[in-house]
């Protein structure tokens, strides 16, 4: 009676690995300049070790098995650091599939007289193998997207800086389109800097926002109604043409809020409010 | 008669569709020469339809064709979504009316923005609302 194939994949532990070293070393899209041979191979050694030690007759086909956790853990881990090493999937995915050939190189070495035993085994080894090599490419994308919400996250941030423009008048322009995230993020901000610079104007500018919808509206009459809460006046400046006809159409009522059409009459209507004069020096005259 | 020109279908289920969307209808009302305010105006119009889509019925499907009447060209947006519906239309089409503690002016005001609007809804089922803004209109 022949072993099982788990025992039998657990017996040829080594044989496999150095195979699969072998199949990875010969490979074209080696990547030495990405990853040194040593820490490939003991890459490749965690990954056969978790694998067989794991290997059991009934967990063969169902990858959502609790004893296969470690080695998915260490998959995800491999693509990962691939993944910021600058692997690309498709790197990552052969990474996987060479073991693949190896554990079959092995299985047709040690099934030798019985094709059919042969057959099924391999497709299991196969359907197994497939599983995981597609939890690198959940996990590759996982990664990709944690980069992509970071760089949201920090786009969110620095989307919203507020400008000391002069002693006591602070500017605030906004880029992009205005949605209750965005709002609050502009709100705190706002609001934490005029308590610290002891502002009195408050000078929104949204040159930079493409359309004004009643939302956005909604969220420019709270900011303004906040600021004023706070002892400070708002200004809204950088009112395009098209955006006034846009708002009158829309129905809404703007009148409440000081609004200007550019940021420089925005700050000379500070200057007034402040009672701030600018002059052009006279040069002095010479005697 | 308005005949269809081209036609565009874009999913709308997360807020970053929203910004896709509007990229999208943008670039329909560039390429038949419409103007600037009234590229805004439908842009603005998209958005109120978008947003009350998103807030309302989780989301939608709309609908970008370019449309063509005689010598007019335009834009027809049909926002399509399987939400709870709108029990009654003539208070939701009144100014200052809103379910969902907003301005209220989304809709009245967008029918003010373009040319061409049609509402329907049933509740329960969903709402398709129908625009049209024609490039000098």
């Amino acid at each position: 009676m022949s072993l099982k194939t788990h025992q039998l994949l657990q017996k040829k532990k080594k044989n496999i690995l150095e195979l699969w070293m072998k199949n990875q070393l010969a490979d074209e899209g080696l990547r030495e300049d990405l990853i040194s041979n040593d820490e490939l191979r003991s890459q490749s050694e965690e990954l056969v070790d978790a694998l067989v030690s794991n290997l059991s007759s009934q967990n063969f086909t169902d990858l959502n098995s609790d004893e296969w956790s470690p080695v998915i853990e260490i998959l995800g881990g491999i693509a990962i650091t691939r993944a910021r090493q600058g692997f690309s999937p498709r790197e990552t995915g052969n990474f996987v599939f060479s073991l693949k050939e190896a554990l079959l190189e092995v299985l047709q070495q040690e099934i030798v007289n019985d094709p059919q035993h042969l057959f099924s085994e391999s497709l299991k080894i196969n359907r197994l193998m497939d599983n995981l090599s597609v939890v690198t490419f959940e996990t590759f994308i996982k990664g990709r997207e944690e980069v992509i919400l970071r760089q949201t996250d920090e786009i969110a941030e620095i989307s919203t800086p507020v400008i000391r423009v002069w002693d006591g008048i602070l500017a605030l322009p906004i880029i992009g389109t205005l949605d209750s995230a965005r709002t609050q993020i502009v709100m705190e901000n706002l609001l934490q800097e005029i308590v610290e610079t002891g502002s009195s104007i408050a000078i929104l500018d949204i040159s930079g926002v493409p359309a004004v919808d009643s939302l956005v509206a909604q969220h420019l009459i709270k900011t303004v109604s906040a600021t004023r809460l706070m002892g400070a006046e708002c200004i809204i400046s950088g009112i395009r043409p098209e955006i006034a006809q846009t708002v009158v159409h829309l129905g809404i009522d703007l009148s409440n809020i000081i609004t200007k059409a550019t940021l420089a009459s925005a700050l000379s209507h500070s200057f007034k409010l402040m009672k701030l004069e600018v002059r052009k020096s006279t040069p002095i005259a010479k005697f | 008669m308005v005949l269809s020109l081209s036609k565009d279908t874009v999913q709308v289920l997360k807020e970053q569709d929203v910004v896709f969307l509007k990229n999208r209808v943008k670039e329909v009302a560039v390429k038949i020469k419409m103007g600037l305010v009234n590229q805004t105006r439908l842009l603005t119009a998209a958005s109120e339809l978008v947003r009350n889509m998103m807030r309302y019925a989780n989301g939608g499907v709309c609908q970008i064709e370019v449309v063509s009447s005689g010598r007019n060209n335009g834009v027809r947006l049909i926002f399509t979504d399987k939400g709870p519906g709108i029990p009654d239309i003539t208070a939701a089409m009144r100014d200052g009316f809103s379910t969902g503690k907003s301005l209220g002016l989304g809709l009245p005001g967008t029918k003010r923005l373009v040319n061409e609007f049609d509402i329907k809804s049933k509740v329960g089922e969903g709402t398709t609302v129908t625009i049209i803004k024609w490039a000098n209109g």
